[in-house]
């Protein structure tokens, strides 16, 4: 009786097995069929195409077409293409939580699952099943050592507001960039608005995207990056860059960046193919080992040199509150930036 | 119906209206061409007004006076108006220097000076605003770090990203527009009047400030007027150079009304004060070009004598190459550099030599070629279409084919006072909808482009038709042709040289053009410059150099080839 029932749990495990990779042999030849997948992403460019050519290589046939802007510029094509009533995307990825609260608000996104995120912490992780985190990162401070040094450097958010940083600091944009999205609503929770007229107050070099200030601090044309994307400076530091990056005692913002596939999808198999493919292992560590970025991948590891996230304080934001602030940040910001 | 030579030729010149309907069966092609060019202007103006309008409920007018109270968008204009204040007086005093010296002076090489002209012109002011801040950011920029290895100063010598850096380099690629105006003039005025202040015993000085600058007042205001437009209408520029230090004018305001959530209703009211202060300004300038004529000018009859520079011909030949080396050399330099290098600001040494940024340009971000792919279709099918209907327009307006043909010039040069920011939000409102939808596809791109070109590629075949005289085309009409086969045959051929070099002006403004495309644009109908101003809010330099070296190469090589092609038929219309 037990050899029989151990038979039979053998069989059913072969024939799900049979069944569940014969639903994948369809869903790739559907995919292929459908020849590629238009992916709106504010990953950093060499990242995400780095992403797309790994995805390429493995499915021979089906080309990603990377279209990568800074978060809010994604979410503007998105909406602007809704509007219009073209249906171009396939599948958006943003630095900005709130953004994936108003697409599945406004019915804009299809519920789907991707393969092995069951393991995932819940903050990657959508109720509903309409979007997943497929990568993360930290706003942080960086410097460069040529300039100044690391003793001198600043440790903490505050001390960035000292006035002997006056025109020596870069910030990037909450109207461009999901990541500074996030970072200000973090600091804003932190310390209030006062925090970022008094920052103001240093004339910061505004530039656009959370991976600018990399360059502009690795190239000297400003000593102290105010904040910016963890995983650009890191991989600007790994090219042989002087760069130094700080993670704030006070707190270090945590941007959980989402993806998710549009509603009306002119590609929907292949969307769902590469969906599962960003969620892979092999996928996830990629972006760990190439890329700088944190996941939230159980079994990916993590170069020696960067810190573990369970070390760090961490600043999480909530998409909901995202979602309902948007406006009112960028607003604020150009008010004390300028622009 | 028979007529006698005579009559059929008096009557064609005459062109009235009557008379011509009752000969002509290529009606319908004229009709057509001129109310596509009406429909063409007027659908997006008029949704501008209509949005600037519309609210929630009903017709108000809380967009302007939202436009017009809050302080972030006063300043804009505000900006706005000292920047292109200051712009057009540079543009002014470089452009009629320049143009004065390779006309009336015995400047060495004016050739190569002029071709120089013409690089800047070509060159996109949006790269050009890129190259410098490669050059002059105040920490990283080259010049600045040579300033201070060379005098040990602390300070750096010129913040690009100010007010004042951005209306340098904005003056930088606006007064080529003042030097042709001011070129054009000194090459017909002749030196009667200044030698009679000569032999009066008037110094060269004198007489090129009492005699020749007075002269000339007409085009430099109205050169003054032209880049004052020009920088107006600027969109990449100020986004480049103005954002991070905080300033906004209308164009990036403009834009940035379209960011999520779009407020196009402010963006189409605020649009409305830009294209009022260019109606004006054109208005202003027809004026005093129209009123102060150049009666002493007018003719080739007198003699034209080169002023002599003396002592100061090569002091004063070095001080153009100063010039064209803020506009040329030094731009195109740093940008070869950023294209080969890894790290940019570090001195081009073999560890620092890289072809990776061709690579990845080319190669691995597939966005590239697919917009090289857009823009030089755009490119070539605007040229064509944009010249065939400029020579349509224009032969009816020079021929006098429709009654109202002098309203269709009106039309045709209309888009020059809609800078292409503001021709864009009309576009979107208009084409973003059903029943038309074109947003989203190469289409609304080709429209806005089309629309843009219009009066470059209209002045440009409206000049040709006028050196053309009509008594060749009423011998092909006698013979029995009717129109369109007459100009088929005996007028498109005569006009060859001017037609290509319309089509090539056209091109040239296509591939080159960002303030439109960066409103109409989709992922999918991305064109090169909006790749490049993409990666530029991104930081992605050498990329961006990459790319900015292939729109400058394929400008030039279109121009070359042009120049090529047309070679003999330009010197047979000179002589």
């Amino acid at each position: 009786m037990k050899k029989l029932f151990s038979f039979l749990l053998v069989i059913s495990l072969c024939s799900w097995g049979a069944v569940s990779s014969a639903q994948d042999a369809a869903m790739i030849e559907a995919a292929k069929r459908e020849g590629k997948v238009a992916w709106y992403t504010s990953l950093a460019l060499p990242s995400s195409t780095a992403l797309a050519h790994l995805f390429m290589n493995k499915y021979k046939g089906i080309e990603v077409e990377v279209h990568r802007s800074g978060s809010q510029r994604v979410l503007q094509r998105v909406m602007q293409e809704a509007s219009a009533g073209i249906k171009n995307v396939d599948v958006s990825h943003t630095s900005d939580g709130g953004h994936f609260v108003l697409l599945k608000d406004k019915g804009l996104l299809m519920k789907y699952i991707p393969k092995g995120v069951e393991g995932f912490p819940e903050g990657f992780k959508d109720k509903e099943g309409f979007y997943y985190g497929m990568r993360a990162t930290l706003s942080v401070i960086a410097h460069n050592p040529k300039i100044v040094s690391e003793k001198e450097a600043p440790k903490s958010w505050k001390e960035l507001l000292d006035p002997k940083w006056r025109g020596k600091m870069v910030t990037a944009h909450p109207g461009y960039s999901g990541i500074i999205m996030t970072h200000v609503l973090a600091l804003v929770n932190l310390y209030g608005w006062d925090y970022f007229k008094e920052l103001a107050n240093n004339k910061l070099h505004v530039v656009q995207s959370a991976n600018d200030p990399a360059g502009v601090v690795a190239s000297g044309e400003r000593a102290v990056g105010a904040n910016g994307a963890e995983y650009f400076y890191y991989k600007t530091m790994k090219q042989g860059n002087p760069i130094k990056i700080i993670y704030p005692k006070e707190g270090v913002p945590l941007v959980v960046s989402p993806t998710a596939i549009a509603k009306d999808a002119p590609h929907p198999n292949a969307s769902k193919l590469f969906t599962d493919f960003i969620f892979t292992k092999e996928a996830q560590q990629m972006l760990a080992d190439k890329e700088g970025l944190y996941t939230g991948h159980p079994g990916v590891t993590y170069p020696k040199d960067k810190p573990q996230l369970k070390d760090l304080k961490l600043l999480a934001a909530d998409p909901a509150e995202l979602e309902k602030k948007n406006a009112e940040i960028k607003k604020k910001f150009v008010e004390f930036f300028g622009a | 119906m028979r007529f006698s030579g005579v009559e059929a030729v008096g009557r064609l010149r005459a062109g009235s209206w009557r008379g011509f309907k009752a000969l002509d069966p290529t009606l319908p092609v004229w009709v057509g061409a001129a109310l596509f060019l009406v429909f063409l202007m007027v659908l997006p103006l008029g949704w501008i007004f209509v949005a600037s309008l519309k609210g929630e409920e009903g017709f108000t007018l809380t967009g302007y006076s939202q436009v017009f109270t809050e302080s972030a968008f006063l300043k804009a204009i505000w900006n706005t108006l000292i920047i292109s204040f200051w712009v057009g007086v540079i543009a002014v005093l470089i452009g009629s220097l320049l143009g004065w010296l390779v006309t009336r002076t015995d400047l060495p090489c004016k050739k190569m000076v002029r071709a120089l002209v013409m690089a800047s012109f070509v060159t996109p002011p949006f790269l050009g605003a890129f190259a410098w801040t490669l050059l002059a950011g105040p920490n990283a920029g080259l010049l600045n770090k040579l300033y201070r290895s060379l005098t040990g100063s602390e300070e750096a010598l010129f913040n690009i990203f100010t007010m004042e850096g951005l209306i340098f380099v904005m003056a930088l690629y606006s007064f080529p527009y003042v030097f042709s105006m001011i070129a054009n003039v000194c090459e017909l005025i002749s030196s009667d009047l200044e030698d009679a202040a000569n032999i009066l015993g008037a110094s060269k000085l004198r007489v090129a400030l009492t005699v020749t600058l007075p002269l000339t007042a007409p085009a430099l205001v109205g050169g003054f007027i032209l880049a004052f437009l020009h920088s107006l209408s600027l969109f990449g520029a100020p986004a480049i150079l103005g954002l991070p230090a905080g300033l906004h004018t209308i164009t990036t305001q403009i834009w940035a009304l379209f960011q999520y959530p779009p407020r196009l209703d402010l963006a189409a009211a605020f649009s409305v004060p830009l294209l009022v202060a260019t109606m004006l300004l054109i208005a202003l300038q027809k004026k005093i070009l129209g009123r102060r004529g150049y009666s002493t000018v007018g003719g080739k009859g007198g003699q034209r004598r080169l002023v002599q520079l003396g002592i100061f011909r090569l002091p004063v030949f070095a001080l153009v190459l100063g010039i064209i080396a803020l506009s040329v050399f030094l731009p195109y330099w740093i940008l070869l550099k950023a294209a080969l290098a890894k790290a940019w600001a570090q001195p081009l040494t073999w560890d620092n030599f890289t072809l990776e940024n061709f690579k990845f340009a080319f190669f691995q971000y597939g966005d590239t070629q697919a917009a090289i792919l857009n823009t030089f279709k755009l490119g070539i099918l605007t040229a064509t279409v944009g010249t065939v209907v400029a020579a349509l327009i224009a032969y009816i307006t020079n021929r006098q084919l429709l009654w109202g043909a002098r309203y269709l010039t009106f039309f045709a040069l209309a888009p020059l006072v809609v800078p292409g920011i503001v021709l864009a939000v009309g576009l979107f409102l208009a084409y973003a909808r059903p029943p038309f939808v074109l947003y989203g596809t190469i289409w609304i791109l080709f429209i806005a482009y089309l629309t843009k070109e219009m009066p470059i590629g209209f002045s440009q075949a409206e000049t040709t038709f006028k050196s053309i005289h009509p008594e060749l085309e009423d011998a092909g009409r006698i013979l029995g042709a009717n129109r369109l086969g007459v100009l088929r045959d005996v007028t498109a051929p005569l006009a060859r040289a001017g037609l290509i070099a319309t089509w090539c002006f056209i091109f040239i403004g296509v591939i080159r053009e960002l303030s439109a495309s960066i409103l109409l644009f989709t992922p999918k109908s991305k064109v090169v410059s909006v790749v490049i101003f993409d990666l530029k809010e991104e930081g992605q330099i050498g990329v961006i150099a990459v790319l900015g070296i292939l729109l400058l190469l394929v400008s030039f090589l279109v121009i070359l080839a042009v120049q090529w092609a047309a070679r003999g038929e330009i010197l047979a219309t000179r002589e």
